[in-house]
């Protein structure tokens, strides 16, 4: 996303699901390639089960996949 | 758009008002009232068609309007008195109807929590699977059909909201609509991805184009949403409606996508899809616990309505889904005679 104002990042564990990413944060793959960010605010997954990682699909509801409170 | 056909009286009484422009004097009298009074007595308001698609075509001019009527017709106070009828038995149908959701604390991760547990995935038939595996391209076509009512203009109910709230809840829903509206970029827009799927099956992208198609629950569906976002005493429900919506989303979308995929679809056809299987992974944590969370926060008094909200929206979803499997299982197409 480009023409908005800087935004320091934060991620916010939401329980029993994704990791919320908001603000200027680069995402990157294993070899340091920048991987496409199409929104402002993105999910990643934290259950291992989403089919389009590293965003969550939604998958750790059908798996109950629970965070350690 | 055009006006839809009348499919009782209650429609044949408002179309003779609506080609002409709204006069001064009164068309509606007590005489009139009684008796849109007595034709939306029904046995199942949810499910008349006459109830429903003339409360459409009332909600409608909210919208976008109709070729050829009168943009008076908007705020004419007939047209509220007579939509407040359909309303009240809409809604004494949805009280007696939808099951009653448990009480829970007015604590926003208890909310969303509540509200995940209403939503959690569940076993079984759904119209989804059968989109995935077996539907053939005629019933493909029907889905698109029946999911065209609303989501041509997708996301526009839940934004009645925006002004009623305030603060953080405010923010999150503001957060959600702007990326359903495509993050400033209108090719981006979800009603524009689902006009580009319509297309791509050969069917018509306008809005409204095949309403005389569809049966009641279909519009039923869409007229909940506007009922809870265009009156401010139901902001409760409008923002439970959005968390059960996007709760219930990235899942089944992707199985759509599977579906369309399975029939020989391109990539252009099934991205709106696949876009919602991974927007609605952050929009059911952004509608669940900061529009409804905070919402109970900051309105503890308003948690009965979130929750029947959520409720009434994962209702209607089975009665259509339902219809839709009946058909298509008894071999019938889910459509109305054309
Ligand atoms: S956290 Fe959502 S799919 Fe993994």
């Amino acid at each position: 996303m480009t023409g908005h104002a800087p935004q320091p990042a934060t991620i916010e564990a939401c329980p029993n699901g994704p990791l919320l990413v908001r603000g200027d944060v680069e995402l990157v793959d294993s070899d340091g390639n920048p991987i496409e960010r199409r929104r402002r605010t993105v999910a990643l997954c934290r259950c291992g089960t989403s089919a389009i990682a590293p965003f969550c699909d939604g998958s750790h509801k059908a798996i109950g996949f629970v965070t350690p409170s | 758009m055009k006006l839809p056909a009348p499919r009782g009286p209650l429609g044949a009484s408002l179309t003779d008002l609506l080609v002409h422009p709204p006069r001064d004097t009164d068309d509606v009298d007590d005489a009139v009232l009684s008796r849109w009074r007595d034709a939306a007595t029904v046995a199942d308001p949810v499910t008349d068609d006459d109830v429903q698609l003339t409360l459409w075509t009332l909600y409608a001019l909210h919208y976008r309007g109709f070729e050829g009527v009168d943009d008076a017709w908007e705020w004419d106070p007939d047209l509220l008195r007579l939509r407040r009828v359909l309303e009240n038995a809409f809604e004494a149908a949805l009280r007696h109807q939808v099951p009653a959701p448990t009480a829970t604390a007015a604590e926003r991760e208890a909310v969303a929590a509540a509200l995940f547990a209403m939503t959690a995935p569940a076993p079984g038939p759904s119209v989804a699977r059968y989109v995935s595996r077996s539907a053939d391209a005629t019933q493909a076509e029907e889905f698109l059909i029946h999911r065209s009512l609303y989501t041509l203009m997708e996301a526009d109910p839940h934004t009645w909201a925006v002004p009623r709230l305030s603060g953080a809840p405010k923010a999150a829903l503001v957060e959600v609509q702007a990326d359903e509206y495509g993050g400033g970029r209108p090719d981006r827009m979800h009603s524009a991805l689902f006009a580009r799927t319509m297309r791509g099956a050969g069917l018509v992208d306008e809005y409204g184009y095949y309403v005389d198609r569809l049966p009641a629950v279909t519009i039923a569906a869409l007229n909940l949403m506007s009922l809870f976002g265009l009156h401010r005493r139901w902001r409760g429900a409008i923002a439970g409606h959005l968390a059960a919506f996007e709760m219930t989303s990235s899942l089944p979308n992707r199985l759509y996508g599977d579906g369309f995929r399975r029939l020989g679809h391109d990539a252009g056809t099934t991205d709106y899809f696949d876009e919602h299987v991974e927007a609605d992974a952050v929009h059911e944590q952004i509608a669940g616990r900061d529009l409804a969370g905070r919402l109970a926060e900051q309105e503890p008094e308003l948690v009965g309505d979130i929750l029947f909200g959520a409720a009434a929206c994962l209702y209607l979803d089975e009665l259509v889904g339902r219809h839709l499997l009946d058909a298509w299982s008894a071999g019938t197409s889910s459509l109305r005679a054309a």
